[in-house]
């Protein structure tokens, strides 16, 4: 498998995995306009997606389609971070859980926009301003629930303590991040962290909210190597349709 | 939970591709106007139909009351001197 085509796999993963998890929400938010906000957040990362896992396929050259790659692969071929396919569990977490991605998500497609890759330059000259909008929000839903009622600040705050030891294997580097950051393709993850922590700790003191004082980091989810036990009930929920009728169309 | 309240009321107005002015086209709830603004461009420009933006919470209107519509409307209905379909318009003009 070429870095490339594993590089490429690992973005658009990300974003079908979170879309996924976020198009769960859909109908059963907890206010119609934050419904339709989550629901076209959605729709914007499985966009993404399409044009990540299309350039993937492309790259794999085995006649594989994005949709092939989105549903006909099982857990252990996805390389989605850990942190994204972690069940909503309630509103207060899939909100941090978005913001804790969108913080790193703007700072790295930022960075791809100079890719020497043309077309990863291009998906990301699109996907950013999406990511613009969706850090601006979620931002601002963190600050408004963790400075908001003491309830909504215990439940901020245990959505922060269950989601650090996750937040930045996005940020770890591997032999992978190595050979496409020595192509100049991008840069290594782990040099956006500085800029992730500088959106992260204003953003958690506004949100009056306490960041844990731990560095242990969750890893296996971008290689590959072990994923949580939720992906896999993610994934036969999200591919029982092509799972049943292979190839189906409409 | 008993401190539970709604959101208040905030109309939404919306200036087109080619609009000249902002329309009303809706109304949502939200805590402030930056959340009134997300959710306006969230629920009502979702299929590009909007360059700009107001949001006005609703208790800051005033409404005429529809009961002295008579005295308020009425009196301008046979004023027809007032259209200005008397005169020729020059190009120049533009839009008036």
């Amino acid at each position: 498998m070429s870095a490339l085509f594993e590089f490429l796999l690992r973005q658009g993963d990300n974003t079908l995995v979170l879309g996924h998890r976020t198009s769960e929400w859909c109908g059963t938010a907890p206010a119609l306009e934050e419904d339709i906000a989550l629901a076209n957040t959605a729709l914007d990362l499985i966009g993404q997606t399409q044009l990540w896992l299309g350039y993937a396929a492309q790259v794999e050259d085995k006649g594989r389609s994005a949709n092939d790659l989105a549903f006909l692969r099982d857990v252990y071929d996805f390389k989605n971070v850990l942190m994204l396919e972690t069940p909503n569990h309630d509103f207060g977490r899939t909100i941090m859980r978005q913001f804790l991605f969108d913080a790193f998500q703007v700072h790295w497609l930022t960075a791809l926009t100079d890719s020497k890759d043309s077309h990863i330059s291009e998906i990301a000259i699109k996907s950013v301003k999406e990511a613009k909008y969706h850090l601006e929000r979620s931002r601002d839903t963190v600050i408004a629930l963790g400075d908001g009622t003491e309830k909504s600040n215990v439940i901020m705050q245990s959505a922060l303590e269950y989601l650090w030891p996750y937040a930045r294997e996005i940020m770890s580097d591997d032999a992978v991040d190595e050979e496409i950051a020595s192509l100049e393709i991008a840069p290594l993850p782990s040099t956006i962290h500085e800029s992730w922590l500088q959106i992260v700790e204003p953003t958690m003191r506004d949100a009056c909210l306490k960041i844990p004082d731990s560095n242990f980091v969750h890893n296996g989810g971008k290689t590959g190597l072990r994923h949580t036990e939720h992906l896999g009930h993610m994934l036969a929920t999200m591919q029982v349709l092509q799972r049943s009728y292979p190839g189906v169309t409409w | 939970m008993s401190d539970k309240k709604e959101w208040p009321l905030w109309e939404v107005f919306i200036r087109g591709q080619h609009g000249m002015s902002h329309r009303h086209v809706g109304s949502l709830h939200a805590s402030d106007n930056e959340m009134a603004m997300k959710n306006a461009r969230d629920v009502y420009t979702r299929r590009n139909e909007g360059v700009s933006i107001w949001v006005v919470e609703a208790q800051h209107i005033s409404a005429s009351v529809p009961s002295e519509k008579g005295p308020m409307f009425d009196p301008a209905k046979d004023k027809v001197y007032r259209h200005p379909t008397f005169y020729e318009l020059p190009d120049e003009a533009g839009n008036m």
